[in-house]
C-alpha cells in the first residue's frame, strides 16, 4: 500500500505538485492522467525520491520513505521510462541485470533472473542476451525496459509514459503484456500518461491531476460517469464517452440469451469491439464463444447501446 | 575494350611524371652548407639501376592512371615506395666519392614528391580496402618495421641526414626520449588534472563557462609569449621554495616547456569531457538514478563509459598537438627533437632541421594513426544510439 499524505513540491514560489493525498491499493494498477505541466510526472517521482518533497509525507506499508537512503529505496522500486532508458554500452542481459548487480546477488542468481524474464518476454536469451539495445526494434526495447524494472522482483512500479514512443498497434500489445505480468507477480503499478484512452484500459483507478492538484480520484468507471470538474470532462472527450464506457466490459457481461448467424465473438473481447464488429458487419446480433469455442449466446446492438448510455 | 581513367590516378600521375622527368632526384652538396647541385634520376644512379627505377616509377603511375584492381595498385604502390626508399640510399653512396667525409648527398624535391605520390596512392587504396583499426596499426608497425631495418642495414648511411645523425647519435636519443617525456608526461598530468575538472564543470553548470574561458585564452597565448610570461613565477618558485630547485624547477628549461604543454593541453581535455559527458542520453542518465545507482556508480558505470570516446578524441588532440609544440622547448633550453631544429636554422644546415623535425613529424603522424584506432574500436564497441 502506497499512502500519499498532503504532498507538496514548491519550485521557487510555484507549487508543481499543491497538497495532494491519495492511497493506492496493493497488486492494482493506479494510473494518473493530466495534461502536460499538471506536476503528474513530479508527483511519480517524489514516490522513489528522484525529487524530494517540499512538505507532504509518503509512506510504502507503513514506512516512511525517508527512511533509507535514497538510493537504497529506488533499488526496492522498479522504475521505466519514455524511450526505455536503455544503456547503450550494456548489453541486453547486462541491462536486465542492472538492479540485481546493484543489490549484490550472486551470479547464478541473476543469471536465471535474467533468463526468466526474458523469457516471459518472447526474447530470446540465447539470441537476445548478448545484443545491444540499438540492435533491436522499439517494441524490443520497450520490453527489455520494462524487465530491466521487474528484475528485482520489486512490489511497487513506477512507469512514467513508458508506451509514448511506440506506434500503436505495438503500444496494445505492450499494454496487454503489462496487465498479464501485473496479475502473475501482482505488482502495485502506477503509471502516468497523457492518454485517456490508455489510462482507462489500464487502470482499476484513474488519479486526474490539473495544475498540480489532484481533480478526482477515482475508478474508471466513476470518472467517465461522474467527471468532478470540466476539465476531467474536456479529458475524458464528451464524444468518447461511452465507447470508453463500453471499452471497460467484457462482452461475456453482455451475453442475452438466444442465437445469431455470423462468426462468433470471443467471450473476452471487449463491448466497444463487439460493438464495432456489429456495426461494421451490419448485423442486429453475433453469437458469443468462450475460450474453449463453447458458444454462450449473443450480443446485440440495442443490448450494448443500452450499456454505453451514462450511468445512473 | 573499354579503358576508363581513375580520377585520383591522373592526379598522381601527372605528379610522378613531373617528379619523375623534371625534378632534380638528389642533391649533391661539396660540404654541409654550401648550395647544392641537382641531380636527376639518371644523373644520380648507375645507369642499370637509374633505368629500372625510372621504368618502376613509369609502370606504377600507369597502374595509378587507369581504373585496375586495388591488389595492383597496392602491389604497384609499395614497390613503387620500397624501391624509391633504396635507391636513394644508392644514390647516396653513388655520389659521394670515395673517401669524401665532407661531402653531402641529400634526396631532393623530386624524390619527396614521388614519395608522396605514391604515398597518396597507397593511402588510397587503404582507405579503400576500409580496413579495420587492428590493421590500419598493422600496416603503421609494418613501414615502422620497415623503415627501422632500412636504418640498421646502412643502406642510407650516405644520405646527409644520416650523416648528421652519426654524428650526434648520442644526443639525438637523448633528446628523442626528452622529447617523448615532456609531450607524454604533460599530456598525462593534463589528463589527472583536466578529467576531474570536467567533471566537475559537467556538475555545477555556475563553473563551466568561466574554466572554459580561461582555458580558451590560455590557448591563444603564443607559445613564445607563454614561456616568457612563466620564466618569472617559476624563478620565484625555485628560489623561494624549499627543494624547488632541487627538482630542476627552474625560470627556463624543461619546467617552463612542462608547464606550458600542460596548460595548452587542459583546454582539450576539459572542454571534450564536458561535451562528452553532456551527450550521455538524459533517459540513460534518469533510469541509472531512479534504478539506484549512487552518483559514483552512474559516474563509473554510465557516464564515463558513454562519453569515453569523446573524451579520448580530446586526448588524441593533445598527444598530436604536443609532440609538435615539445619542438618550441629547445628555444628555452628544454630539451627535444627541437634543439636540432634551431641549430640547423642556426648554421643554414637543412639536414640538421631535417634531423629534428623527421622524427616529431614521424612520431605525430604513428601517434595519431594509433589513437584514431583505439577511438574506433571503443567507439563500434559502445555505439550510442543517435534516438
Amino acid at each position: 500500500m502506497i499512502e500519499i499524505e498532503g504532498i507538496t513540491k514548491r519550485y521557487d514560489a510555484a507549487a508543481v505538485v499543491d497538497n495532494v493525498s491519495m492511497v493506492i491499493e496493493p497488486r492494482t494498477v493506479c494510473v494518473i492522467v493530466g495534461t502536460s505541466g499538471s506536476g503528474k510526472t513530479t508527483l511519480l517521482r517524489m514516490i522513489n525520491r528522484l525529487v524530494e518533497p517540499t512538505s507532504g509525507i509518503i509512506k510504502l506499508d507503513g514506512a516512511d520513505n525517508r527512511s533509507v537512503p535514497g538510493y537504497e529505496l529506488r533499488r526496492s522500486i522498479g522504475y521505466a521510462i519514455q524511450g526505455h532508458g536503455l544503456f547503450p554500452h550494456r548489453t541486453v542481459a547486462q541491462n536486465i541485470a542492472t538492479v540485481p548487480v546493484l543489490l549484490g546477488w550472486d551470479k547464478d542468481r541473476i543469471n536465471a533472473r535474467v533468463d526468466e524474464l526474458m523469457t516471459l518476454y518472447q526474447l530470446d536469451p540465447q539470441a537476445y542476451g548478448p545484443r545491444y539495445p540499438h540492435e533491436l526494434s522499439g517494441g524490443q526495447q520497450q520490453r527489455v525496459g520494462v524487465a530491466r524494472a521487474l528484475a528485482a522482483e520489486p512490489n511497487v512500479l513506477l512507469m512514467d509514459e513508458p508506451f509514448g514512443a511506440l506506434d500503436p498497434i505495438i503500444r496494445t500489445k505492450a499494454q496487454e503484456d503489462l496487465l498479464a505480468i501485473q496479475k502473475r507477480f501482482g505488482t502495485t503499478i502506477i503509471l502516468v500518461t497523457h492518454d485517456m484512452e490508455e489510462a482507462v484500459h489500464m487502470g482499476d483507478k484513474i488519479a486526474v491531476m490539473d495544475a498540480g492538484k489532484l481533480v478526482q480520484y477515482a475508478e474508471p468507471a466513476e470518472i467517465l460517469a461522474n467527471p468532478a470538474s470540466s476539465f476531467v470532462e474536456t479529458l475524458v472527450g464528451a464524444s468518447e464517452r461511452p465507447f470508453r464506457l463500453l471499452s471497460l466490459g467484457r462482452v461475456r457481461d453482455a451475453v442475452e440469451n438466444g442465437t445469431a448467424e455470423g462468426d462468433a465473438l470471443p467471450g473476452d473481447a471487449s463491448q466497444r469491439d463487439a460493438l464495432a464488429e456489429l456495426l461494421w458487419s451490419g448485423r442486429p446480433a453475433l453469437p458469443v464463444k468462450g475460450a474453449d469455442g463453447r458458444p454462450l449466446g449473443r450480443v446485440t446492438v440495442d443490448g450494448l447501446v443500452k450499456r454505453a448510455a451514462r450511468p445512473a | 575494350m573499354n579503358i576508363r581513367f581513375d580520377k585520383l590516378g591522373v592526379v598522381i600521375a601527372a605528379i610522378a611524371a613531373y617528379a619523375a622527368f623534371l625534378a632534380p632526384f638528389a642533391t649533391f652538396r661539396a660540404n654541409r652548407i654550401v648550395p647544392g647541385q641537382a641531380r636527376s634520376i639518371l644523373e644520380a644512379l648507375p645507369a642499370t639501376t637509374g633505368t629500372l627505377l625510372v621504368a618502376i616509377i613509369v609502370v606504377a603511375a600507369l597502374v595509378a592512371l587507369f581504373r585496375t584492381p586495388l591488389v595492383l595498385r597496392l602491389a604497384a604502390s609499395v614497390v613503387a615506395l620500397v624501391a624509391l626508399a633504396l635507391l636513394v640510399g644508392a644514390a647516396g653512396t653513388f655520389l659521394t666519392p670515395t673517401g669524401n667525409t665532407f661531402a653531402r648527398v641529400s634526396p631532393a624535391s623530386g624524390f619527396w614528391i614521388l614519395i608522396f605520390a605514391f604515398t597518396l596512392l597507397l593511402a588510397d587504396v587503404l582507405t579503400r580496402l576500409s580496413l579495420s583499426p587492428f590493421a590500419r596499426v598493422g600496416v603503421l608497425v609494418a613501414a615502422a618495421v620497415a623503415i627501422g631495418l632500412l636504418l640498421v642495414s646502412g643502406a642510407w648511411n650516405d644520405l646527409s641526414i644520416l650523416k648528421e645523425y652519426a654524428n650526434r647519435a648520442d644526443s639525438f636519443w637523448a633528446e628523442g626520449s626528452k622529447h617523448v617525456t615532456l609531450a607524454l608526461g604533460s599530456l598525462a598530468a593534463a589528463v589527472i588534472v583536466g578529467l576531474p575538472l570536467g567533471i566537475l564543470c559537467h556538475r555545477v553548470e555556475r563553473l563551466r563557462a568561466g574554466v572554459l574561458n580561461v582555458l580558451n585564452i590560455i590557448q591563444t597565448i603564443p607559445s613564445i609569449a607563454l614561456f616568457g610570461l612563466l620564466i618569472a613565477p617559476l624563478g620565484w618558485v625555485a628560489s623561494h621554495v624549499p627543494g624547488a630547485a632541487a627538482l630542476g624547477i627552474r625560470g627556463i628549461g624543461t619546467a617552463p616547456a612542462f608547464v606550458a604543454l600542460f596548460l595548452y593541453s587542459l583546454l582539450p581535455v576539459v572542454a571534450n569531457t564536458v561535451v562528452g559527458l553532456a551527450g550521455v542520453p538524459r533517459a540513460a542518465n534518469d533510469a541509472a538514478r531512479g534504478m539506484g545507482m549512487t552518483d559514483r556508480q552512474r559516474l563509473f558505470g554510465v557516464e564515463f563509459p558513454l562519453a569515453f570516446p569523446v573524451i579520448l578524441t580530446g586526448i588524441r588532440i593533445v598527444l598530436v598537438q604536443n609532440i609538435g609544440l615539445a619542438t618550441i622547448a629547445a628555444l628555452i633550453g628544454g630539451g627535444g627533437f627541437g634543439v636540432f631544429v634551431f641549430q640547423g636554422v642556426g648554421q643554414t644546415a637543412m639536414d640538421l632541421v631535417l634531423l629534428g623535425a623527421v622524427p616529431t613529424v614521424a612520431l605525430a603522424f604513428a601517434a595519431a594513426i594509433i589513437l584514431d584506432a583505439v577511438i574506433e574500436m571503443t567507439a563500434t564497441k559502445r555505439r550510442v544510439e543517435t534516438a
